[in-house]
């Protein structure tokens, strides 16, 4: 069968059997189970609507407890065992991985990702957000910088190749330094900066996240703040990092903590522009170099990944609890 | 209201300029890669896409027949043109151009200015002058002509060869309908099952919700990478194995806690009123969440399909873990970081290329509707 008819096929499934779950699942509740009649007729209404959210909760539940939830364990324990999966080693995964020197570079690397890809991001972002925000074509400009959100990380990483390239005639960074008589060089080979021009990527694509959020929020400051603040005779810098700032810090949290967040997934840079080589390679990617061959190491890193990742969920369930309070 | 930098004529300059470099700065990798994409393999090598416009001076070869040869005064003598052989044709139609320097070795075509009397390695002398007409004498019989090297001024020129190849040669045809394939299914059924979902805890009392709202919000940051091993395992293990129904079903998992969220955040929001005078007059859940949320929440909707689209046509991890590595299931993204990197690595006209077709749809969903992608933001992050 091609995977066209099914992909087609696949969506009929889908969509009937949500539609006629949810359907005939209130239709039994209703009708067979809790009949709104007969002697009992009160009590079964409140006892229908006891069971209803349960109906409609479930296939989300259930799906997100087979493919987020039970991974969180099933890796945990099968990062246990050897490569194989038939011995118990404790922690002997995470002990040799601690004394291979291409995972501490990881670690390292992936440290330096979640420290300046947010930073950056968040500060162009914020940059471009007050820049455009009273100018006449400053929707245009928000939008082409906005951009690259809608392309992948394949995609960008292909496009900044371009830009990298050693060759003179197709990278413009050695063409410009070829017109300062600058010998040609490949900026992915020059050692731990060339993190750093893997990082910019992914800054190029997340400062349009970090822009449309800001801006927005920039817009919903009151007006009369900042109006008393130039009466009293404030300068632009001065209402901005003391007016303007300020009242957006909540904006800004959130805005570093989801770029953080996505920093800490991303492998697809890293494998596409460097293979890991020239000691680029960060946890996401260095689990891929594992995975299919050593189930044990990759679901160890994997839970090193999620061990990073703790700090930011705990913060996240904490602020959403007092956000419905 | 004034700008805050732009209380004065100067500062207001200085604002439009440094955003408009910034947006170059942005912009412009992405123009290098349109613009590559419609260059021919010489071109690209020979000067950097931001000359395309230009004519520019590339490097050709031309073979002398040695079939010509006439003898004057004890010499052996071959005259002729350079734009004459038939290998030419394609750049230099009508078998004419302007030679700029010539060469007789390939590792430097531009050794010589036209003009220039020459020895040959092989004995005796070349010459070829600007107009492109060449002269080659020996003391000796010549049994094979020389190749000699030329640069010529060529006009810009853009081409579609490079679609043709990538489209239609290099299976990237059959990766785009694969990604379709693995995309549309991928969007549309999580975006039920998380409406659901939503209307339950946004909307309906029981006992738990706080916990399982929070739960949801804690799952929206799980790492992907934790899901790849046990998952791939329990699809081998009931039968799913590496396949677009693994896939399908991975980034259904995937996508709904997002899902939940945008859609319970927006469904809360909804004017209280409306349903709870429907439920007075007698609707039930069901009812209710069919006739008046699921309309109303329409924005949200197309707001979290649109993110799903993009997460799942641009996806790579996923796709290298639950569908099969053959050609036949290579989804777009795979396909270039896996295959034409490595087999073309050095084709750049063919890299951007593809590069360009995988990002099209992306661009096209992004500018159509870049409103409810905004909206979605928004309802995601800010309170």
């Amino acid at each position: 069968m091609s995977p066209v008819i099914q992909g087609i096929l696949t969506i009929l499934i889908g969509v009937g059997g949500c539609v006629g779950y949810f359907y005939f699942s209130n239709l039994i509740l209703d009708k067979v189970i809790f009949p709104a009649k007969g002697a009992n007729a009160g009590r079964n209404i409140n006892r229908a609507n006891q069971v209803r959210p349960w109906l409609f909760l479930f296939p989300a539940m259930f799906a997100l407890g087979l493919y987020l939830a039970y991974p969180v364990v099933g890796s945990f324990w099968r990062s246990l065992f050897d490569r194989s999966g038939a011995n118990f080693i404790g922690f002997g995964n995470y002990i040799d991985l601690f004394s291979e020197s291409g995972f501490r570079t990881a670690v390292f690397n992936n440290l330096l990702w979640v420290l300046f890809v947010p930073a950056a991001a968040t500060f162009f972002g914020l940059l471009i957000a007050q820049l455009t925000d009273r100018l006449s074509w400053g929707n245009i400009a928000k939008s082409l910088i906005f951009m690259p959100m809608a392309i992948s990380f394949v995609g960008a990483s292909l496009i900044w190749k371009f830009v990298y390239s050693a060759n003179p005639d197709i990278g413009i960074i050695n063409a410009i330094r070829d017109s300062m008589g600058l010998a040609a060089l490949d900026p992915l080979q020059v050692r731990f900066w060339n993190n750093f021009f893997l990082m910019f990527i992914l800054v190029w694509i997340q400062t349009g996240f970090a822009m449309v959020i800001l801006s927005a929020a920039l817009r919903g400051i009151p007006e009369e703040t900042v109006e008393a603040a130039i009466i009293d005779g404030a300068n632009p810098f001065q209402v901005f990092f003391k007016i303007k700032v300020p009242q957006i810090m909540g904006t800004i949290v959130v805005v570093w903590t989801t770029i953080t967040i996505l920093t800490l997934k991303v492998f697809d840079i890293v494998y596409t522009m460097t293979g890991g080589n020239f000691g680029t390679h960060i946890l996401p990617s260095y689990m891929m170099t594992f995975m299919f061959r050593d189930d044990g190491r990759a679901t160890a890193v994997a839970f090193v990944i999620m061990i990073l990742v703790l700090p930011v969920m705990i913060w996240n369930i904490r602020q959403a609890r007092a956000e419905m309070r | 209201m004034d700008n805050i930098a732009g209380q004065n004529q100067g500062g207001r300059v200085l604002v439009n300029i440094t955003v408009l470099i910034l947006v170059l700065l942005w912009l412009l990798p992405t123009i290098g890669l349109f613009v590559s994409s419609f260059r021919d393999r010489d071109q690209i090598s020979n000067s950097g896409w931001w000359q395309a416009p230009f004519a520019v001076d590339l490097n050709f070869r031309s073979r002398v027949a040695a079939d010509n040869v006439r003898e004057e005064g004890g010499l052996f003598i071959i005259e002729g043109n350079v734009f004459a052989d038939p290998s030419l044709a394609s750049d230099f139609p009508e078998g004419e151009g302007v030679v700029s320097a010539f060469g007789t070795r390939a590792v430097d075509p531009g050794e010589f200015a036209p003009g220039e009397v020459v020895e040959l390695r092989t004995g005796g002398t070349v010459t070829v002058n600007a107009d492109g007409r060449f002269r080659v004498e020996s003391a000796e019989e010549i049994s094979r002509g020389p190749t000699l090297y030329f640069e010529a001024r060529t006009p810009p020129s853009f081409t579609f060869a490079n679609y043709n190849t990538v489209l239609f040669a290099d299976g990237m045809d059959r990766a785009f309908i694969n990604t379709l394939t693995v995309t549309i299914p991928a969007t549309i059924i999580p975006i039920l099952i998380a409406a659901f979902a939503a209307y339950a805890l946004a909307w309906m009392d029981f006992p738990g919700r706080g916990l399982l709202i929070a739960a949801v919000v804690g799952l929206l940051v799980v790492p992907l990478q934790l899901a790849l091993v046990p998952l791939l395992r329990l699809h081998t293990d009931i039968g799913i194995g590496q396949s677009f129904l693994g896939i399908w079903l991975a980034h259904t998992g995937f996508g709904l806690p997002l899902a939940v969220y945008l859609l319970r955040n927006y469904m809360v929001g909804l004017p209280r009123d409306i349903i709870e005078g429907a439920k007075v007059d007698g609707a039930t859940d069901f009812q209710i969440f069919v006739r008046i949320i699921l309309p109303l929440s329409f924005p949200a909707l197309a707001s979290f399909a649109i993110f799903q689209f993009l997460w799942t046509w641009n996806d790579l991890l996923v796709a290298k873990v639950f569908l099969p590595s053959g050609a036949d299931s290579q989804v777009m993204t795979v396909k270039i970081a896996d295959d034409l990197l490595g087999s073309r690595g050095g084709d750049w006209g063919i890299l951007a290329t593809a590069a360009f077709v995988s990002i099209a749809v992306p661009l096209l969903v992004f500018f159509t509707m870049q409103r409810y992608l905004v909206r979605g933001l928004l309802a995601g992050s800010v309170k």
